[in-house]
């Protein structure tokens, strides 16, 4: 099991920008008759920002739930790097695999300090007998450092999660994210309940992010998807229905038919 | 170079209750034994050999308060069957207990326990074989409820059953085995279970040494207890643990194998609860299946609640104080003590939801303490 998965991260570590990270082909799946998920494909590539739009019921967290192993879809396959089938893998053993999700309601551990929400998002090793000896060695304490530092929340280390404000917890958990130090990064309407001036420094930290990382972003804000996309999908009854630049979303028929009944 | 702390100062940081009453409680098992043994019965400071035995009762007892805490205060698993494990640790004494009485008994045969003398049994049952030997039987102690613990736990843990469907059926899981241990042919004394113990080791429980004795033992198990859940709670494991408990499903995103953590927490606690149960059973001189009893359980959960649920020394404090309230009320007013009993959980849920640790740490002693000393 260790063996496969240092193997593993190896060939990641290979990865360029442009490769493919991750690719999601026929997907489908259905609650009760009713389809959530209707053969759709998806590419998302390495060190891009994608933005993901699309109605209630569109099928997007049931997405997101299918990558990072929570649901399983009835057909289809996904494939991470380059042969990494995770409909093989659970849950842990998928965020292992370097792929980390930041769920719609932040969901911080209230009881603990910022500081020890990061330590337990960090990558280690999470078998019960190694974190019971485990102690902080000075890289990680500076890896925490800097997270703190991106995500703002640097003088608020001692403080418990619990009594953040909703923006700092949603930072927080983009925080906690990157300790895991995935290559490819769920996030599920971050700035939802945000003030403008969190919802800039929002988008200043996913920008910052995508940089080194594949970032997805699922969200309803489309002023905020415009100032930061370069990539949108648009998902509709469990399908793709358009992809492209936001300009050419915008101007794109189907989308327009979709929406705004046109 | 930094200097390092000796690891008990360490594993005191951040815990002056416990300090405190570790503190207390030594200085007062010291007082009671050397009170019990030096002085005279005419004195005014003498200390019964009754209060040293029901002490050490209250201490076993709170080292099974202290693995309830552990499980259900840092893990979220409410346990009500954990007097399962403690009537497993108990019965495993009992059993090393009875093989001590050898000639001894009503029917005088040095190779069965009266009981099974009755029953017409002709020789030992297979499972009795090493319990005349105190080793195998300590270890046994710790064995057979951290079995038991095990199985429990990796059939419940990996089917993901949590909260109250968990409680249900740890309390299934007593229930049984009470029913089980009931039956005379279990071999283990049917419903009067084991008693008429004599010796321990070879030292007579009658007799006022070896009382004072296993209270000391009892506290120096409960202290071990304690060190051993405070290390586990301050290291990263012990943050995991409370991150399962405020959010499971978010620690299983982070990548820790959440059942894994469940299953160590919930097998150190039963092996907690089976030395505990060990410690009663030669105080108390008898374990019964009603020890398995539901109610039993309940009355656990009860004490950590009150003491204050997440703390550890407050499962301590619980534990002796309902037990010395229990005391003093089933003979004073034994009719009330039942309903006190329940105002008092109902009192402290409603409004003392961290107990009566909880009331105490608001109040600042450090500010009282200076004023006294002006």
């Amino acid at each position: 099991m260790i063996e496969q998965s240092n193997k593993i991260i190896h060939t990641l570590d290979d990865i360029k920008k442009g490769d493919t990270l991750l690719y999601l082909d026929g997907i489908t799946l259905s609650f009760d008759g009713f389809k959530a998920l209707n053969a759709l494909s998806l590419t998302i590539e390495y060190g891009e920002l994608r933005c993901i739009i699309g109605a209630n019921g569109a099928g997007k967290s049931t997405m997101m739930d299918v990558i990072t192993g929570k649901t399983r879809p009835d057909l289809g396959s996904v494939i991470f790097g380059e042969d990494i089938n995770l409909l093989e893998l659970d849950e842990p053993a998928i965020a292992e695999m370097g792929i980390g999700r930041k769920f719609q309601k932040p969901t911080v551990f209230e009881g603990h300090s910022v500081f020890e929400n990061l330590e337990l998002a960090m990558k280690a090793d999470k078998r019960f007998f190694k974190t019971l000896f485990a102690k902080l060695s000075g890289n990680e304490k500076d890896k925490i450092y800097e997270a703190m530092e991106l995500i703002g929340l640097k003088d608020d280390f001692k403080t418990k999660a619990g009594i953040l404000s909703h923006g700092q917890k949603q930072w927080l958990e983009i925080g906690m994210l990157m300790m895991q130090d995935p290559k490819l990064l769920l996030v599920d309407e971050p700035v939802a309940g945000m003030t403008a001036g969190e919802v800039e420094k929002t988008g200043q930290i996913l920008t910052d992010l995508a940089k080194e990382h594949s970032v997805v972003v699922v969200e309803h804000d489309m002023e905020f998807i415009r100032s930061i996309a370069k990539k949108v999908t648009v998902l509709h009854e469990g399908s793709v229905l358009a992809e492209g630049s936001m300009k050419s979303i915008q101007e794109n028929k189907d989308v327009r038919k979709v929406y705004l009944g046109e | 170079m930094q200097k390092r702390k000796p690891i008990l100062l360490k594993l005191f940081e951040n815990d002056n209750g416990g300090k405190y009453l570790f503190v207390s409680l030594f200085a007062i098992v010291m007082y009671v034994s050397f009170a019990n043994l030096l002085l005279t019965q005419g004195s005014f400071f003498y200390m019964s050999t009754f209060t040293v035995t029901i002490l050490g009762k209250y201490l076993a007892f709170a080292l099974l308060a202290l693995a309830l805490d552990l499980v259900w205060g840092y893990i979220g698993i409410l346990s009500l069957g954990h007097g399962a494990f403690f009537s497993l640790g108990a019965y495993a004494m009992g059993m090393y207990l009875m093989r001590q009485i050898g000639d001894r008994g009503v029917y005088g045969n040095a190779e069965l326990p009266d009981f099974m003398v009755f029953m017409d049994l002709k020789e030992l049952p297979w499972f009795w074989y090493g319990f005349d030997n105190i080793f195998f039987t300590l270890f046994m102690v710790a064995l057979v409820p951290s079995i038991l613990a095990f199985i429990f736990g990796w059939l419940a843990f990996r089917s993901r059953v949590t909260g109250v469907y968990l409680s249900i059926i740890t309390q299934a899981m007593t229930y049984a085995l009470m029913l089980a241990f009931f039956r005379n042919d279990m071999g283990l004394g049917g419903n009067n279970g084991l008693t008429d113990f004599k010796d321990i080791i070879g030292f007579s429980l009658q007799a006022d040494g070896t009382r004072v004795m296993l209270l000391i033992i009892s506290f120096f198990a409960l202290f071990g207890g304690y060190l051993v859940s405070r290390f586990i709670v301050k290291s990263r494991l012990g943050r995991v643990c409370v991150a399962i408990r405020d959010t499971e499903s978010r620690t299983r995103f982070l990548g820790y194998k959440v059942e894994q953590y469940k299953l160590f927490i919930f097998v150190v606690s039963a092996i907690l609860a089976g030395v505990a149960g060990a410690l009663y059973v030669p105080q108390v001189g008898i374990i019964n299946p009603d020890m398995f009893s539901p109610l039993f359980s309940i009355e656990i959960v009860i004490w950590v609640a009150i003491g204050g649920r997440g703390t550890l020394y407050g499962a301590v404090v619980g534990a002796l104080i309902v037990n010395l309230a229990s005391t003093y009320f089933t003979s004073a007013l034994p009719e009330v003590w039942l309903y006190a009993l329940g105002a008092l959980f109902v009192v402290s849920t409603l409004y003392l939801p961290k107990g009566i640790v909880g009331l105490a740490s608001k109040v600042d002693f450090n500010k009282i303490l200076k004023r006294g000393s002006k």
